[in-house]
């Protein structure tokens, strides 16, 4: 009967090894106990030996191949034994890690703790007064909360000043507690609007080795260019039907458009990384970065694959409006499942835009240029467009990514397409 | 209903339930000849015999392991530990063995043994002698535990123990032997496992407890009644199952907690109910939950420190006055 | 002619049938086989834990479980895979066990230390030294108790001893005359421990003191061993009482699967030398080779079979599946009581009712 020859653990904390010489050829005599060859572990090299006896009659993993423990790496077997069913790890000279996918076993961990969105936290939103948090008892808040006391104007009769019932029951009946103002939660997404995956034992390997890499979020940028043509047809045509109700539509507006489309066809990207999980919306929540004047903020078009190109328009500028008036709700500038920075009015032509966590990735758009490009063998002059695109990669994939930006493309070069 | 000691009526529980099934079995040190350290067993042996009443050698680990085996191989024990002192030297077998075989053998073992005794301090018998020992017990999945504060709990629930299909710790109060009550005289008289009693009622505040101490826990709210305090005095019954939602009930009802114990405070059954409330009734709660327990401290001999050591209804309404703010 | 006359006098001393002596041979060329297919196993990370493997014990656990009967019960330590086997549990559901899978013994539950069968009355795979001593010891009072004629019968390694448990089931099996066989593996090691570093008195006299009869046999001769057990599981059926033996045997891998075969504590030339004059295979083999029982052709043969049963239950316990993550909740309890909460880590799977 055949023997395989394992990538074996040869240290208690080994997960894979390098085979460093075999000390035995293919065709040789081996007996059980006898020494194979020679393994490099993550601790020291050791010796593999034979757990079965008859020739050596394949080795699969050449000196200096990487394997992960329990990969076949070679077989023993009598003579004349047929051995073709036996398959293993390739590799050597070159070191190939061979992924044995049944290995990647990973059992559902029984309680993945998804950490509950927390909305109206009480502690956060409590008006404050007397120079700090409320003192007050849990159930002195909800009851607050119920009965629309405003709680930091409620004298607390407890230790310390700690509002208690009996202080809310007495702030009741007094009737001069003023209400209190509407707390102001950040954006909850609702549950149906998106799947939480499991991260696999590969993918948390992946991010744990990029982070350590490249510090908290691994980010790669991948850059498109855009022919814009059809797109400023498009919106020509688009403007001349809004004139009516004195209306317009920017490129930008377009893209963000587009931008829903091509998310909605890869939710890998329209995805935020959370520790254990990661988290992939079928909506489309878009932030759209816009200048203040000491910084940034990005407001979130909500919704936006559902949402036509001219109330795309309409909401980005009127978000933006209040941006700089600084305006905005707390839930208005959270919850975005991606972003798009356009820096195309400074005559920008191509920059990185920095990840907005937990979000996965984020466009750095620059202007549209006349560029000289090569259509069908002739030389045309055409509106070009730079896109780059900055991917978590705990998340995003280089494919991924490279396929979201090519649906992206394919819709502003054929702008009907983004209808579909 | 008759009115019986705490002891007669733990007696008239065995007796019931040996009759009931001849795989129950009573073995522990003095059971029989000497009709039990605390007389618990008296007379048993003259009813059921050598085979049925069995003393064993001082031998903790020993009887205790083979009351395991015999749980195993189908038998109910019951196996009487002289005080849970001394269930120290056993508790290998009962955690290792008993909590765990019916997991440990995806259910090929089911593991009917009640291990019975009285915890908790006596009258001076220092250190070795005078613990509370139930959280070591419910800290481990597997093991019920059981500590009835009144005849008529002792023998409705020892009788559940018997019957139930796990281990049970079952854990009397040694000074409760002679403690008398009204008990039920149907002689199929259960308590099911897991249902809180309460024993006291009132709108202000909520002593939780739990086997001896449901008496200071009463002698406290009377106390309190006549400040015009009314207490709901709850008493778990057993710690495992835990009657959850008992426990609610008065937590929403009052919103003010005292949790009193015979124990040590450190990781003790209060820690456990007092995490519960806050992560299950946080907006019910109108101030923090404080627990009554013993002196962090080995018990002294001295009989002036022994008393400064347990928890008294003093520390009860002492500990009421500070939830309510007073 | 004379050697071979006196080796079949072997099987007419111990009074064992030719067709018993080659069950006995492919028993313990299945043990062997088996381990070292967990060894396999263990060494590409298919099992997980600790491992303690038989290899070089084979005769003592066909030669003392093999006499008993399907109504009798053996306990063991942890080192009982094959002692599993030889009272009858399916060699896959051993080994997927020991892989912690669906179809294992124990559900997955159990892993190498934990090995049950209630069927097989194979009374489990303890973990702590000498505490399944007084299981048996209570597994004999439970016979005793309902006056039946099964025996109870217990494996330990010569380190339980030492412990407590062992001396409290011992005289209580005497007080009470239990049918209890109490069984010491003394493979000379408790872990990288000699005995006689930790015994001032010889592992014969153990038991002495409470009045348990005591057995000193060659537990690398299986069928010295078989004949021996064949007889004392008849008297303790009559009434014997307990017994107490001394099973010497040899261990020639490490105490565990990531502990050394020898070193500091014993070294490489005496665990080559017992491989050599002591391996239970080979003791059986000359024996029936030299009686002209059994030629080197009908051996391979078995040996091959053996090596296919151990590697038919790698691959049934490979493709056996994990156990389904709901199965963590299960059998905590044996009964879920209608009130009251039984699960305290405030995860959606509890069962209690709260």
């Amino acid at each position: 009967m055949a023997t395989k020859v394992h990538m074996e653990a040869l240290s208690p904390t080994m997960e894979e090894g390098q085979l460093v010489q075999w000390l035995k050829n293919e065709g040789d005599t081996v007996a059980t106990g006898d020494v194979l060859a020679e393994v490099e572990t993550d601790k020291a090299t050791m010796e593999l030996v034979a757990r079965g006896e008859g020739i050596l009659r394949k080795i699969f993993l050449g000196a200096g191949g990487t394997a992960e423990v329990g990969a076949v790496i070679g077989v023993i077997a009598a003579e004349d034994e047929d051995i073709s069913e036996i398959s293993g790890v390739s590799g050597g000279g070159a070191p190939a890690v061979a992924i044995v996918e049944e290995e990647v076993v990973s059992t559902p961990d029984p309680d993945p703790v998804v950490e509950e969105p927390t909305s109206g936290n009480t502690e956060l939103a409590s008006p404050v007064s007397r120079g700090g948090r409320v003192k007050a008892s849990p159930l002195a808040r909800r009851l607050a909360e119920q009965a629309g006391v405003d709680i930091s104007q409620v004298p607390g009769s407890g230790p310390g000043g700690r509002v208690v019932k009996r202080d809310i029951e007495a702030a009741k009946a007094s009737g001069d507690a003023t209400p209190a103002p509407p707390a102001a939660p950040s954006w909850t997404p609702d549950e149906a609007e998106y799947e939480d995956v499991q991260t696999s034992q590969m993918r948390k390997t992946i991010a744990k080795r990029l982070i350590t890499s490249i510090g908290p979020v691994p980010t790669f940028y991948l850059t498109v260019d855009v022919d814009m043509l059809r797109v400023m047809e498009a919106r020509k045509s688009m403007n001349s039907m809004l004139k009516a109700e004195g209306a317009k539509v920017s490129v930008n507006d377009i893209v963000l458009k587009a931008v829903a489309g091509a998310l909605r066809q890869h939710p890998n990207c329209n995805a935020q990384w959370h520790d254990g999980f990661i988290r992939r919306f079928k909506a489309v929540h878009i932030g759209v970065a816009v200048a203040v004047e000491d910084g940034l903020i990005t407001p979130v078009v909500r919704h936006a694959h559902l949402k036509g190109i001219s109330q795309i328009g309409a909401e980005v500028k009127e978000l933006a409006g209040r941006a700089r008036e600084k305006k905005l709700k707390p839930e208005e500038y959270t919850g975005a499942t991606f972003s798009v920075s356009n820096l195309g009015m400074f005559g920008i032509h191509e920059f990185t835009a920095i990840i907005n966590p937990p979000e996965a990735g984020i466009l750095a758009v620059g202007g549209i240029e006349e560029t000289p490009v090569a259509v069908d063998g002739e030389v045309l002059v055409r509106p070009r467009m730079r896109i780059t695109m900055s991917c978590d990669h705990r998340v995003i994939d280089g494919a991924q990514g490279s396929r979201f930006l090519q649906t992206l493309k394919g819709m502003l070069e054929e702008p009907t397409a983004i209808l579909l | 209903m008759a009115v019986m000691t705490y002891r007669e009526a733990l007696n008239a529980a065995l007796s019931e339930e040996m009759e009931r099934d001849p795989d129950v079995f009573l073995m522990g040190e003095e059971v029989a000849e000497y009709d039990g350290a605390y007389k618990v067993s008296k007379g048993l042996l003259d009813i059921f015999g050598s085979q049925r009443v069995v003393d064993s050698p001082i031998s903790e680990l020993g009887f205790t392991g083979l009351g395991v085996g015999a749980a195993m191989a189908g038998l109910r024990p019951v196996i009487e530990f002289m005080t849970f002192n001394f269930a120290f030297l056993a508790i290998d077998q009962v955690i290792n063995s008993a909590a765990k075989m019916h997991y440990m053998s995806e259910g090929q073992f089911p593991m009917p043994i009640v291990f019975r005794g009285p915890t908790g301090a006596a009258l001076q018998l220092s250190a070795q002698h005078s613990q509370a020992c139930e959280t070591y017990y419910s800290h481990a999945p597997g093991c019920k535990v059981v500590t009835p504060g009144t005849p008529a709990d002792a023998k409705g629930l020892l009788k559940a123990a018997i019957r139930d299909n796990d281990p049970v710790a079952f854990m009397e109060g040694e000074l409760l032997y002679n403690f008398k009550g009204e008990v039920p005289d149907d002689d199929d008289f259960v308590i099911p496992l897991g249902v809180a009693d309460l024993k006291h009622e009132g709108e202000d505040v909520s002593i939780i407890t739990h086997g001896k101490m449901i008496h200071v826990a009463l002698q406290a709210a009377q106390k309190l009644d006549k400040d015009g305090i009314q207490a709901d005095v709850l008493d778990l019954r057993t710690i495992r199952p835990l009657d959850m939602s008992a426990i609610l009930e008065t937590v929403r009802k009052t919103n003010r907690i005292v949790y009193l114990e015979e124990g040590w405070p450190y990781a003790g059954t209060g820690a456990q109910i007092v995490t519960m409330i806050q992560e299950e009734a946080f907006d019910h709660l109108d101030a923090p939950i404080i627990r009554v327990t013993q002196a962090d401290i080995p018990m002294p001999y001295a009989k002036n420190l022994e008393i400064l050591a347990k928890p008294s209804a003093d520390h009860v309404v002492k500990a009421v006055n500070k939830v309510l703010y007073r | 002619m004379a050697e071979k006359k006196k080796k079949k006098n072997a099987l007419i001393e111990h009074d064992i049938s030719e067709d018993l002596a080659l069950d006995l041979m492919r028993e313990m060329l299945l043990y062997r086989r088996f381990e070292e297919k967990a060894g396999e196993a263990y060494a590409i990370g298919k099992i997980g834990g600790f491992c303690h493997l038989h290899i070089g014990q084979e005769a003592a656990a066909a030669g003392s479980i093999k006499p008993l009967g399907r109504e009798d019960y053996v306990t063991s330590a942890y080192r009982e895979h094959t002692q599993a086997i030889a009272k009858g549990v399916d060699p896959n559901a051993v080994m997927a066990e020991l892989y912690g899978r669906r179809d294992g013994s124990s559900g997955g539950k159990g892993g190498s230390m934990h090995i049950f069968d209630a069927e097989c009355r194979f009374m489990g795979g303890h973990g702590i030294v000498g505490g399944q001593v007084p299981l048996a010891t209570g597994i004999a009072w439970k016979i005793k108790y309902r006056g039946e004629d099964s025996i109870s019968l217990v494996f330990m390694g010569d380190a339980a001893v030492n412990q407590g448990g062992f001396h409290e089931g011992l005289n209580m099996a005497a007080v009470w005359q239990l049918p209890c066989i109490y069984v010491v593996e003394n493979n000379e090691y408790g872990m990288g421990t000699a005995f006689d570093r930790v015994s001032k008195t010889e592992m014969s006299t153990k038991s002495s003191p409470h009045g348990v009869p005591a057995h000193v046999v060659d537990g690398q001769d299986v069928l010295a061993t078989y004949a021996f057990f064949r007889e004392l599981t008849a008297q303790v059926r009559e009434g014997a009482g307990p017994q107490y033996v001394d099973l010497q045997t040899y261990r020639f891998h490490g105490h565990s699967m990531s502990d050394p075969v020898s070193g500091t504590y014993r070294s490489v030339e005496e665990v080559e030398q017992a491989k050599d004059e002591r391996d239970p295979i080979a003791i059986l083999g000359d024996t029936l080779k030299g009686a002209g029982v059994l030629s080197q052709e009908e051996f391979e043969q078995m040996d091959a079979e053996a090596r296919q049963i151990a590697s038919d239950a790698a691959d049934f316990a490979d493709a056996s599946p994990l156990p389904d993550a709901d199965a963590l909740y299960k059998n905590v309890w044996a009964e879920i009581n209608p009130n009251g909460r039984l699960f305290f880590d405030g995860r959606p799977e509890q069962g209690g009712a709260s």
